[in-house]
Protein backbone atom coordinates (compact mmCIF):
# COMPACT_ATOMS: atom_id res chain seq x y z
CA UNK A 1 0.00 0.00 0.00
CA UNK A 2 2.76 2.37 0.95
CA UNK A 3 4.67 1.22 -2.10
CA UNK A 4 1.81 2.19 -4.36
CA UNK A 5 1.43 5.60 -2.76
CA UNK A 6 5.13 6.20 -3.17
CA UNK A 7 4.95 5.20 -6.84
CA UNK A 8 2.05 7.52 -7.50
CA UNK A 9 3.90 10.33 -5.76
CA UNK A 10 6.97 9.78 -7.91
CA UNK A 11 4.90 9.74 -11.11
CA UNK A 12 3.09 12.88 -10.00
CA UNK A 13 6.42 14.57 -9.28
CA UNK A 14 7.64 13.68 -12.76
CA UNK A 15 4.44 14.99 -14.31
CA UNK A 16 4.91 18.27 -12.43
CA UNK A 17 8.45 18.48 -13.76
CA UNK A 18 7.10 18.03 -17.28
CA UNK A 19 4.75 20.98 -17.08
CA UNK A 20 7.36 23.66 -17.68
CA UNK A 21 8.84 21.54 -20.48
CA UNK A 22 5.45 21.26 -22.13
CA UNK A 23 4.88 24.95 -21.65
CA UNK A 24 8.00 25.88 -23.61
CA UNK A 25 6.66 25.07 -27.10
CA UNK A 26 3.40 26.84 -26.38
CA UNK A 27 5.31 29.89 -25.28
CA UNK A 28 7.60 29.68 -28.30
CA UNK A 29 4.71 29.89 -30.75
CA UNK A 30 4.06 33.51 -31.37
CA UNK A 31 0.35 33.09 -31.65
CA UNK A 32 -0.14 33.36 -35.37
CA UNK A 33 -0.66 29.67 -36.06
CA UNK A 34 -4.17 28.60 -36.97
CA UNK A 35 -5.28 25.69 -34.82
CA UNK A 36 -7.62 24.16 -37.39
CA UNK A 37 -4.93 24.29 -40.07
CA UNK A 38 -2.38 22.82 -37.70
CA UNK A 39 -4.69 19.97 -36.71
CA UNK A 40 -5.63 19.16 -40.32
CA UNK A 41 -2.08 19.07 -41.60
CA UNK A 42 -1.00 16.86 -38.66
CA UNK A 43 -3.71 14.36 -39.58
CA UNK A 44 -2.75 14.55 -43.26
CA UNK A 45 0.91 13.94 -42.39
CA UNK A 46 -0.08 10.69 -40.71
CA UNK A 47 -2.30 9.78 -43.68
CA UNK A 48 0.55 10.33 -46.13
CA UNK A 49 2.92 8.35 -43.91
CA UNK A 50 0.78 5.19 -44.15
CA UNK A 51 1.10 5.38 -47.94
CA UNK A 52 4.67 4.06 -47.80
CA UNK A 53 3.86 0.73 -46.10
CA UNK A 54 0.72 0.75 -48.28
CA UNK A 55 2.82 0.96 -51.45
CA UNK A 56 4.81 -2.02 -50.22
CA UNK A 57 1.64 -4.08 -49.61
CA UNK A 58 0.28 -3.00 -53.00
CA UNK A 59 3.54 -4.01 -54.68
CA UNK A 60 4.27 -7.05 -52.51
CA UNK A 61 1.03 -8.83 -53.36
CA UNK A 62 1.92 -8.61 -57.05
CA UNK A 63 5.28 -10.34 -56.56
CA UNK A 64 6.12 -14.00 -56.12
CA UNK A 65 5.65 -15.20 -52.57
CA UNK A 66 9.44 -15.55 -52.36
CA UNK A 67 9.92 -11.77 -52.68
CA UNK A 68 7.04 -10.15 -50.80
CA UNK A 69 8.99 -9.72 -47.59
CA UNK A 70 11.91 -8.00 -49.30
CA UNK A 71 9.48 -5.42 -50.68
CA UNK A 72 7.97 -4.78 -47.26
CA UNK A 73 11.43 -4.62 -45.72
CA UNK A 74 12.71 -2.18 -48.33
CA UNK A 75 9.82 0.16 -47.58
CA UNK A 76 10.78 0.23 -43.91
CA UNK A 77 14.42 0.81 -44.87
CA UNK A 78 13.26 3.77 -46.98
CA UNK A 79 11.22 5.16 -44.08
CA UNK A 80 14.24 4.94 -41.80
CA UNK A 81 16.90 6.31 -44.13
CA UNK A 82 14.91 9.05 -45.82
CA UNK A 83 13.52 10.38 -42.54
CA UNK A 84 17.02 10.85 -41.18
CA UNK A 85 18.32 12.33 -44.44
CA UNK A 86 15.35 14.68 -44.55
CA UNK A 87 15.91 16.19 -41.11
CA UNK A 88 19.70 16.30 -41.48
CA UNK A 89 19.93 17.89 -44.93
CA UNK A 90 17.01 17.10 -47.25
CA UNK A 91 14.56 19.68 -45.96
CA UNK A 92 17.21 22.35 -46.19
CA UNK A 93 18.14 21.44 -49.78
CA UNK A 94 14.48 21.48 -50.81
CA UNK A 95 13.11 24.37 -48.78
CA UNK A 96 16.14 26.30 -47.52
CA UNK A 97 16.71 29.85 -48.82
CA UNK A 98 16.97 29.69 -52.61
CA UNK A 99 20.31 29.56 -54.39
CA UNK A 100 19.94 30.52 -58.08
CA UNK A 101 16.59 28.76 -58.40
CA UNK A 102 18.38 25.41 -58.31
CA UNK A 103 18.72 24.30 -54.70
CA UNK A 104 17.97 25.39 -51.15
CA UNK A 105 20.75 26.74 -48.92
CA UNK A 106 22.10 25.10 -45.76
CA UNK A 107 20.19 27.25 -43.24
CA UNK A 108 17.89 24.42 -42.16
CA UNK A 109 20.52 21.67 -41.81
CA UNK A 110 19.66 19.58 -38.72
CA UNK A 111 16.41 21.61 -38.65
CA UNK A 112 18.32 24.55 -37.29
CA UNK A 113 15.86 27.43 -36.90
CA UNK A 114 12.97 25.25 -38.08
CA UNK A 115 10.69 25.86 -35.14
CA UNK A 116 7.16 26.07 -33.93
CA UNK A 117 6.47 29.41 -35.55
CA UNK A 118 5.30 29.44 -39.16
CA UNK A 119 7.74 29.93 -41.98
CA UNK A 120 7.33 33.38 -43.57
CA UNK A 121 7.07 31.82 -47.06
CA UNK A 122 5.58 28.32 -46.73
CA UNK A 123 2.35 27.33 -45.00
CA UNK A 124 2.13 30.56 -43.06
CA UNK A 125 -0.56 29.40 -40.63
CA UNK A 126 1.09 26.24 -39.26
CA UNK A 127 4.39 25.65 -37.43
CA UNK A 128 7.30 25.26 -39.83
CA UNK A 129 8.29 22.09 -37.98
CA UNK A 130 4.95 20.61 -39.04
CA UNK A 131 5.39 21.74 -42.65
CA UNK A 132 8.82 20.05 -42.57
CA UNK A 133 7.31 16.74 -41.46
CA UNK A 134 4.44 16.93 -43.97
CA UNK A 135 6.99 17.43 -46.75
CA UNK A 136 9.14 14.70 -45.22
CA UNK A 137 6.53 11.99 -45.69
CA UNK A 138 6.29 13.00 -49.37
CA UNK A 139 10.06 12.58 -49.71
CA UNK A 140 9.72 9.11 -48.18
CA UNK A 141 6.87 7.84 -50.35
CA UNK A 142 8.51 9.12 -53.54
CA UNK A 143 11.57 6.95 -52.97
CA UNK A 144 9.37 3.99 -51.98
CA UNK A 145 7.49 4.17 -55.28
CA UNK A 146 10.69 3.39 -57.22
CA UNK A 147 11.04 0.06 -55.37
CA UNK A 148 8.41 -1.46 -57.66
CA UNK A 149 10.70 -1.17 -60.68
CA UNK A 150 13.72 -2.91 -59.16
CA UNK A 151 11.70 -5.51 -57.25
CA UNK A 152 12.94 -9.06 -56.66
CA UNK A 153 16.46 -8.51 -57.88
CA UNK A 154 18.32 -5.52 -56.42
CA UNK A 155 20.95 -6.19 -53.78
CA UNK A 156 20.39 -4.54 -50.41
CA UNK A 157 23.78 -2.79 -50.29
CA UNK A 158 23.39 -1.23 -53.73
CA UNK A 159 19.79 -0.31 -52.99
CA UNK A 160 20.68 1.48 -49.77
CA UNK A 161 23.40 3.53 -51.50
CA UNK A 162 20.89 4.32 -54.24
CA UNK A 163 18.21 5.41 -51.76
CA UNK A 164 20.61 7.76 -49.95
CA UNK A 165 22.00 9.44 -53.07
CA UNK A 166 18.71 9.53 -54.99
CA UNK A 167 16.94 11.16 -52.08
CA UNK A 168 19.63 13.81 -51.59
CA UNK A 169 20.67 14.59 -55.15
CA UNK A 170 17.57 13.88 -57.21
CA UNK A 171 14.47 14.33 -55.05
CA UNK A 172 15.56 17.45 -53.21
CA UNK A 173 16.53 19.53 -56.25
CA UNK A 174 13.26 18.64 -58.02
CA UNK A 175 11.25 19.51 -54.90
CA UNK A 176 13.10 22.82 -54.72
CA UNK A 177 12.59 23.67 -58.41
CA UNK A 178 8.84 23.09 -58.16
CA UNK A 179 7.90 23.93 -54.57
CA UNK A 180 10.84 25.79 -53.08
CA UNK A 181 10.45 29.55 -52.83
CA UNK A 182 12.49 30.86 -55.76
CA UNK A 183 12.74 27.46 -57.47
CA UNK A 184 13.00 27.94 -61.24
CA UNK A 185 10.04 25.76 -62.26
CA UNK A 186 7.76 27.40 -59.71
CA UNK A 187 8.94 30.85 -60.84
CA UNK A 188 8.11 29.87 -64.41
CA UNK A 189 4.50 29.64 -63.28
CA UNK A 190 4.06 25.88 -63.43
CA UNK A 191 1.48 24.46 -61.00
CA UNK A 192 1.94 21.21 -59.10
CA UNK A 193 -0.58 21.05 -56.30
CA UNK A 194 0.51 17.87 -54.52
CA UNK A 195 3.35 16.34 -56.49
CA UNK A 196 2.49 15.28 -60.06
CA UNK A 197 6.00 16.23 -61.15
CA UNK A 198 7.88 16.13 -57.84
CA UNK A 199 6.53 12.78 -56.67
CA UNK A 200 5.05 10.89 -59.60
CA UNK A 201 7.06 11.91 -62.66
CA UNK A 202 10.25 11.90 -60.58
CA UNK A 203 9.66 8.38 -59.24
CA UNK A 204 8.01 6.96 -62.37
CA UNK A 205 10.68 8.11 -64.79
CA UNK A 206 13.49 7.16 -62.41
CA UNK A 207 11.85 3.75 -62.16
CA UNK A 208 12.09 3.36 -65.92
CA UNK A 209 15.78 4.30 -65.91
CA UNK A 210 16.46 1.96 -62.97
CA UNK A 211 14.72 -0.96 -64.65
CA UNK A 212 16.76 -0.33 -67.81
CA UNK A 213 20.07 -0.29 -65.96
CA UNK A 214 19.24 -3.39 -63.89
CA UNK A 215 17.85 -5.41 -66.78
CA UNK A 216 15.20 -8.09 -66.79
CA UNK A 217 14.59 -10.43 -63.90
CA UNK A 218 15.74 -13.97 -64.66
CA UNK A 219 12.39 -15.10 -63.33
CA UNK A 220 10.33 -12.72 -65.50
CA UNK A 221 8.12 -14.57 -67.94
CA UNK A 222 8.93 -18.00 -66.50
CA UNK A 223 5.28 -18.59 -65.67
CA UNK A 224 5.71 -18.08 -61.92
CA UNK A 225 5.89 -14.31 -62.07
CA UNK A 226 2.22 -13.78 -61.38
CA UNK A 227 0.65 -11.96 -58.41
CA UNK A 228 0.81 -14.24 -55.37
CA UNK A 229 -1.78 -12.43 -53.24
CA UNK A 230 -4.26 -10.08 -54.87
CA UNK A 231 -6.16 -9.37 -51.60
CA UNK A 232 -2.86 -7.94 -50.28
CA UNK A 233 -2.71 -5.71 -53.36
CA UNK A 234 -6.24 -4.50 -52.67
CA UNK A 235 -5.40 -3.85 -49.02
CA UNK A 236 -2.37 -1.78 -50.02
CA UNK A 237 -4.35 -0.03 -52.74
CA UNK A 238 -7.16 0.80 -50.32
CA UNK A 239 -4.70 2.22 -47.78
CA UNK A 240 -3.09 4.25 -50.56
CA UNK A 241 -6.50 5.59 -51.57
CA UNK A 242 -7.24 6.66 -47.99
CA UNK A 243 -3.78 8.16 -47.61
CA UNK A 244 -4.26 10.13 -50.79
CA UNK A 245 -6.95 12.24 -49.15
CA UNK A 246 -4.17 13.48 -46.89
CA UNK A 247 -1.73 13.74 -49.78
CA UNK A 248 -3.99 16.01 -51.84
CA UNK A 249 -6.27 17.43 -49.15
CA UNK A 250 -3.28 18.27 -46.96
CA UNK A 251 -1.43 20.00 -49.77
CA UNK A 252 -3.70 22.99 -49.30
CA UNK A 253 -1.66 23.29 -46.07
CA UNK A 254 -4.77 24.65 -44.40
CA UNK A 255 -8.26 23.48 -43.47
CA UNK A 256 -9.92 25.63 -46.09
CA UNK A 257 -11.98 25.65 -49.31
CA UNK A 258 -9.07 24.52 -51.46
CA UNK A 259 -8.52 21.51 -49.19
CA UNK A 260 -12.15 20.50 -49.56
CA UNK A 261 -12.01 20.87 -53.33
CA UNK A 262 -8.81 18.81 -53.49
CA UNK A 263 -10.37 16.12 -51.29
CA UNK A 264 -13.50 15.85 -53.43
CA UNK A 265 -11.88 15.88 -56.88
CA UNK A 266 -9.43 13.25 -55.61
CA UNK A 267 -12.32 10.86 -55.02
CA UNK A 268 -13.98 11.76 -58.33
CA UNK A 269 -10.86 11.17 -60.43
CA UNK A 270 -9.94 7.92 -58.67
CA UNK A 271 -13.44 6.50 -59.04
CA UNK A 272 -13.66 7.52 -62.70
CA UNK A 273 -10.28 5.96 -63.47
CA UNK A 274 -11.18 2.68 -61.70
CA UNK A 275 -14.36 2.37 -63.77
CA UNK A 276 -12.51 3.35 -66.94
CA UNK A 277 -9.78 0.76 -66.35
CA UNK A 278 -12.35 -1.94 -65.59
CA UNK A 279 -14.23 -1.13 -68.79
CA UNK A 280 -11.10 -1.17 -70.92
CA UNK A 281 -9.97 -4.55 -69.55
CA UNK A 282 -13.50 -5.90 -70.05
CA UNK A 283 -13.38 -4.88 -73.71
CA UNK A 284 -9.74 -5.91 -74.17
CA UNK A 285 -9.60 -9.21 -72.28
CA UNK A 286 -13.24 -10.15 -71.91
CA UNK A 287 -13.47 -9.70 -68.12
CA UNK A 288 -12.83 -6.83 -65.71
CA UNK A 289 -9.80 -7.87 -63.64
CA UNK A 290 -9.86 -6.98 -59.95
CA UNK A 291 -6.17 -6.12 -59.94
CA UNK A 292 -6.96 -3.81 -62.84
CA UNK A 293 -9.80 -2.10 -60.99
CA UNK A 294 -7.59 -1.10 -58.06
CA UNK A 295 -4.75 -0.20 -60.43
CA UNK A 296 -7.14 2.10 -62.27
CA UNK A 297 -8.06 3.77 -58.99
CA UNK A 298 -4.40 4.39 -58.21
CA UNK A 299 -3.82 5.76 -61.74
CA UNK A 300 -6.65 8.24 -61.17
CA UNK A 301 -5.18 9.30 -57.83
CA UNK A 302 -1.81 9.88 -59.47
CA UNK A 303 -3.25 11.96 -62.29
CA UNK A 304 -5.39 14.21 -60.08
CA UNK A 305 -2.46 14.91 -57.74
CA UNK A 306 -1.01 17.96 -59.54
CA UNK A 307 -4.47 19.27 -60.39
CA UNK A 308 -6.42 18.67 -57.18
CA UNK A 309 -6.31 22.27 -55.92
CA UNK A 310 -7.07 23.82 -59.30
CA UNK A 311 -9.76 21.84 -61.13
CA UNK A 312 -13.50 21.36 -60.73
CA UNK A 313 -15.75 18.31 -61.13
CA UNK A 314 -15.65 18.29 -64.94
CA UNK A 315 -11.87 18.54 -64.92
CA UNK A 316 -11.63 15.70 -62.38
CA UNK A 317 -13.81 13.35 -64.42
CA UNK A 318 -11.83 13.98 -67.61
CA UNK A 319 -8.55 13.56 -65.74
CA UNK A 320 -9.80 10.26 -64.29
CA UNK A 321 -10.94 9.09 -67.72
CA UNK A 322 -7.57 9.98 -69.25
CA UNK A 323 -5.71 8.28 -66.39
CA UNK A 324 -7.52 4.99 -67.03
CA UNK A 325 -6.80 5.13 -70.76
CA UNK A 326 -3.22 6.41 -70.76
CA UNK A 327 -1.94 4.29 -67.88
CA UNK A 328 -3.48 1.14 -69.39
CA UNK A 329 -1.66 1.98 -72.61
CA UNK A 330 1.45 2.79 -70.58
CA UNK A 331 1.57 -0.76 -69.25
CA UNK A 332 1.12 -2.21 -72.73
CA UNK A 333 3.86 0.04 -74.13
CA UNK A 334 6.22 -0.91 -71.27
CA UNK A 335 5.76 -4.60 -72.11
CA UNK A 336 6.32 -3.87 -75.81
CA UNK A 337 9.64 -2.14 -75.20
CA UNK A 338 10.66 -5.10 -73.01
CA UNK A 339 11.80 -3.10 -70.00
CA UNK A 340 11.26 -5.05 -66.79
CA UNK A 341 9.80 -2.23 -64.70
CA UNK A 342 8.41 -5.07 -62.65
CA UNK A 343 5.34 -3.37 -61.18
CA UNK A 344 4.79 -0.69 -63.80
CA UNK A 345 5.89 2.30 -61.75
CA UNK A 346 6.49 4.19 -64.99
CA UNK A 347 3.20 3.08 -66.53
CA UNK A 348 1.18 4.31 -63.57
CA UNK A 349 3.20 7.10 -61.93
CA UNK A 350 5.29 8.31 -64.87
CA UNK A 351 2.46 8.29 -67.38
CA UNK A 352 -0.27 9.26 -64.90
CA UNK A 353 1.82 12.08 -63.44
CA UNK A 354 2.60 13.40 -66.92
CA UNK A 355 -1.06 13.31 -67.94
CA UNK A 356 -2.04 15.05 -64.70
CA UNK A 357 0.56 17.79 -65.10
CA UNK A 358 -0.49 18.49 -68.68
CA UNK A 359 -4.19 18.25 -67.79
CA UNK A 360 -3.61 20.87 -65.08
CA UNK A 361 -2.55 23.19 -67.89
CA UNK A 362 -5.84 22.49 -69.65
CA UNK A 363 -8.46 22.28 -66.88
CA UNK A 364 -7.16 24.56 -64.10
CA UNK A 365 -9.54 27.37 -63.22
CA UNK A 366 -9.25 30.31 -60.88
CA UNK A 367 -12.91 29.76 -60.00
CA UNK A 368 -11.67 26.91 -57.78
CA UNK A 369 -8.54 28.57 -56.43
CA UNK A 370 -7.75 32.25 -56.84
CA UNK A 371 -4.09 31.48 -56.19
CA UNK A 372 -4.11 29.20 -59.26
CA UNK A 373 -4.30 30.03 -62.94
CA UNK A 374 -6.63 29.46 -65.84
CA UNK A 375 -5.78 26.57 -68.14
CA UNK A 376 -6.40 26.35 -71.88
CA UNK A 377 -10.08 25.56 -71.41
CA UNK A 378 -10.59 28.75 -69.42
CA UNK A 379 -8.68 31.03 -71.75
CA UNK A 380 -5.20 30.82 -70.21
CA UNK A 381 -2.39 29.94 -72.62
CA UNK A 382 0.71 30.52 -70.45
CA UNK A 383 0.02 27.73 -67.99
CA UNK A 384 0.11 24.84 -70.47
CA UNK A 385 3.50 26.05 -71.73
CA UNK A 386 5.02 26.16 -68.24
CA UNK A 387 3.45 22.76 -67.45
CA UNK A 388 5.09 21.25 -70.54
CA UNK A 389 8.46 22.76 -69.65
CA UNK A 390 8.13 21.42 -66.08
CA UNK A 391 7.26 17.94 -67.36
CA UNK A 392 10.15 17.91 -69.84
CA UNK A 393 12.67 19.18 -67.29
CA UNK A 394 11.72 16.68 -64.58
CA UNK A 395 11.61 13.81 -67.09
CA UNK A 396 15.07 14.65 -68.42
CA UNK A 397 16.67 15.21 -65.03
CA UNK A 398 15.10 12.21 -63.29
CA UNK A 399 15.87 9.84 -66.14
CA UNK A 400 19.40 11.05 -66.81
CA UNK A 401 20.48 11.39 -63.19
CA UNK A 402 19.04 8.03 -62.11
CA UNK A 403 20.61 6.27 -65.08
CA UNK A 404 24.05 7.72 -64.38
CA UNK A 405 23.73 7.17 -60.63
CA UNK A 406 22.94 3.47 -60.95
CA UNK A 407 25.66 2.93 -63.56
CA UNK A 408 28.10 4.57 -61.13
CA UNK A 409 26.96 2.50 -58.14
CA UNK A 410 27.33 -0.58 -60.34
CA UNK A 411 31.04 0.21 -60.75
CA UNK A 412 31.59 -0.25 -57.01
CA UNK A 413 29.18 -2.95 -55.99
CA UNK A 414 27.01 -5.67 -57.49
CA UNK A 415 23.58 -4.21 -58.32
CA UNK A 416 21.72 -7.48 -58.64
CA UNK A 417 21.24 -10.89 -57.16
CA UNK A 418 22.63 -13.65 -59.35
CA UNK A 419 20.41 -16.12 -61.18
CA UNK A 420 20.28 -18.77 -58.47
CA UNK A 421 19.73 -16.24 -55.69
CA UNK A 422 16.89 -14.66 -57.61
CA UNK A 423 15.24 -18.05 -58.16
CA UNK A 424 15.49 -18.89 -54.46
CA UNK A 425 14.06 -15.46 -53.74
CA UNK A 426 15.10 -12.16 -52.22
CA UNK A 427 13.37 -12.89 -48.90
CA UNK A 428 15.63 -15.77 -47.92
CA UNK A 429 18.76 -14.55 -49.71
CA UNK A 430 18.72 -10.96 -48.43
CA UNK A 431 16.83 -11.20 -45.16
CA UNK A 432 17.05 -14.82 -44.03
CA UNK A 433 13.30 -14.95 -43.58
CA UNK A 434 10.33 -16.24 -45.52
CA UNK A 435 6.95 -14.55 -45.55
CA UNK A 436 4.86 -17.66 -45.17
CA UNK A 437 5.94 -20.72 -43.28
CA UNK B 1 -4.44 -55.18 -51.21
CA UNK B 2 -4.78 -52.34 -53.66
CA UNK B 3 -4.15 -48.64 -53.55
CA UNK B 4 -6.86 -46.62 -55.27
CA UNK B 5 -5.63 -43.16 -56.26
CA UNK B 6 -8.13 -40.76 -57.71
CA UNK B 7 -7.42 -37.33 -59.17
CA UNK B 8 -10.68 -35.45 -58.90
CA UNK B 9 -12.16 -31.97 -59.08
CA UNK B 10 -11.67 -30.00 -55.89
CA UNK B 11 -15.35 -29.31 -55.53
CA UNK B 12 -16.16 -33.05 -55.72
CA UNK B 13 -14.06 -34.02 -52.70
CA UNK B 14 -16.93 -33.96 -50.23
CA UNK B 15 -19.17 -36.04 -52.52
CA UNK B 16 -16.46 -38.62 -52.97
CA UNK B 17 -15.62 -38.76 -49.27
CA UNK B 18 -19.28 -39.23 -48.32
CA UNK B 19 -19.70 -41.95 -50.94
CA UNK B 20 -16.66 -43.88 -49.69
CA UNK B 21 -17.75 -43.54 -46.09
CA UNK B 22 -21.17 -44.94 -47.01
CA UNK B 23 -19.52 -48.17 -48.26
CA UNK B 24 -17.33 -48.43 -45.18
CA UNK B 25 -14.09 -46.90 -46.45
CA UNK B 26 -13.33 -43.97 -44.11
CA UNK B 27 -9.51 -44.04 -44.41
CA UNK B 28 -7.92 -41.80 -46.98
CA UNK B 29 -5.22 -39.23 -47.65
CA UNK B 30 -6.07 -36.08 -49.53
CA UNK B 31 -3.42 -34.01 -51.30
CA UNK B 32 -3.72 -30.80 -53.27
CA UNK B 33 -2.10 -31.26 -56.64
CA UNK B 34 -1.89 -29.45 -59.93
CA UNK B 35 -1.55 -31.16 -63.23
CA UNK B 36 -2.49 -31.31 -66.86
CA UNK B 37 -4.48 -33.73 -68.93
CA UNK B 38 -7.04 -33.47 -71.68
CA UNK B 39 -8.44 -30.22 -70.29
CA UNK B 40 -7.07 -27.18 -72.12
CA UNK B 41 -5.14 -24.41 -70.37
CA UNK B 42 -7.17 -21.48 -69.13
CA UNK B 43 -6.49 -17.75 -69.12
CA UNK B 44 -5.96 -15.42 -66.19
CA UNK B 45 -5.23 -11.72 -66.43
CA UNK B 46 -2.44 -9.64 -64.96
CA UNK B 47 -2.99 -5.90 -65.56
CA UNK B 48 -3.57 -5.29 -69.25
CA UNK B 49 -2.39 -8.73 -70.34
CA UNK B 50 -3.30 -12.39 -70.09
CA UNK B 51 -1.33 -15.45 -69.15
CA UNK B 52 -2.13 -19.14 -69.55
CA UNK B 53 -2.46 -21.51 -66.65
CA UNK B 54 -1.36 -24.94 -67.90
CA UNK B 55 -1.34 -26.82 -64.61
CA UNK B 56 -4.83 -27.02 -63.20
CA UNK B 57 -5.47 -27.47 -59.49
CA UNK B 58 -7.03 -30.81 -58.48
CA UNK B 59 -7.34 -33.05 -55.45
CA UNK B 60 -5.59 -36.41 -55.28
CA UNK B 61 -7.31 -38.81 -52.93
CA UNK B 62 -5.68 -42.10 -52.05
CA UNK B 63 -6.94 -45.05 -50.08
CA UNK B 64 -5.73 -48.61 -49.60
CA UNK B 65 -8.36 -51.39 -49.58
CA UNK B 66 -8.61 -55.15 -49.87
CA UNK B 67 -8.39 -56.69 -53.35
CA UNK B 68 -12.10 -57.48 -53.52
CA UNK B 69 -13.13 -53.91 -52.46
CA UNK B 70 -11.00 -52.08 -55.01
CA UNK B 71 -13.56 -52.34 -57.82
CA UNK B 72 -16.39 -51.04 -55.59
CA UNK B 73 -14.30 -48.13 -54.34
CA UNK B 74 -13.35 -47.12 -57.87
CA UNK B 75 -16.99 -47.40 -58.89
CA UNK B 76 -18.15 -45.14 -56.03
CA UNK B 77 -15.50 -42.55 -56.87
CA UNK B 78 -16.54 -42.67 -60.52
CA UNK B 79 -20.18 -42.02 -59.60
CA UNK B 80 -19.44 -39.27 -57.07
CA UNK B 81 -16.81 -37.37 -59.06
CA UNK B 82 -18.48 -37.49 -62.46
CA UNK B 83 -19.76 -34.34 -64.21
CA UNK B 84 -19.36 -35.41 -67.83
CA UNK B 85 -17.12 -32.48 -68.76
CA UNK B 86 -13.46 -32.69 -69.71
CA UNK B 87 -11.35 -32.61 -66.54
CA UNK B 88 -13.28 -35.02 -64.33
CA UNK B 89 -10.04 -36.76 -63.45
CA UNK B 90 -8.56 -40.22 -63.44
CA UNK B 91 -8.28 -43.26 -61.15
CA UNK B 92 -5.17 -45.43 -60.72
CA UNK B 93 -5.26 -48.83 -59.01
CA UNK B 94 -1.96 -50.39 -57.98
CA UNK B 95 -1.03 -53.45 -55.90
CA UNK B 96 0.25 -52.89 -52.36
CA UNK B 97 2.79 -55.33 -50.97
CA UNK B 98 2.39 -54.82 -47.25
CA UNK B 99 0.65 -52.58 -44.73
CA UNK B 100 1.66 -52.15 -41.08
CA UNK B 101 -0.43 -50.24 -38.58
CA UNK B 102 1.87 -48.15 -36.40
CA UNK B 103 -0.07 -48.31 -33.12
CA UNK B 104 -0.72 -52.04 -33.00
CA UNK B 105 1.83 -53.55 -35.33
CA UNK B 106 -0.98 -55.37 -37.19
CA UNK B 107 -0.11 -56.37 -40.72
CA UNK B 108 -1.90 -56.98 -43.99
CA UNK B 109 -5.66 -56.58 -44.41
CA UNK B 110 -6.12 -56.37 -40.64
CA UNK B 111 -4.19 -53.12 -40.69
CA UNK B 112 -6.31 -51.28 -43.23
Amino acid sequence: MIGRVARIAIIAAFLLLLIPALAVPAAAADGNIDKADTAWVLVCTALVFIMTPAVALFYGGMLRKESVLSMLGQSIIVIGIVTVIWVVIGYSLAFGPDMNGVIGGPDFVMLRSVGLTPSPVYATSIPQLEFMMFQGVFAIVTVALILGAVAERMRSKALIVFIVIWSILIYNPIAHWVWGSGGWIGKLGALDFAGGTVVHIASGVSALAAAMVLGKRFTAGDGNDVPHNIPLVILGGALLWVGWFGFNGGSALAANEVAVNAFVVTQIAAATAAVTWGTISWLHLGRPGVLGLITGGIAGLVAITPAAGYVDTTGAIIIGLGAGIFCYLGIIVRRRIRVDDALDVWGIHGVGGTWGAIATGIFATTAVNSAGKNGLLFGGTDLIVSQLIAVAAVWAFAFGATFVLLKAIGKFTELRLNKDEERIGADIIQHGESAYS
Amino acid sequence: MKKVEAVIRREKLNNVRDALESIGVPSMNVIEVSGSGEQKEFKQQWRASEYSVHLIPRIRLETVVSDQNAEAVAHEILKAAWTGSVGDGIIFITPIEEVVRVRTGEKGEDAI
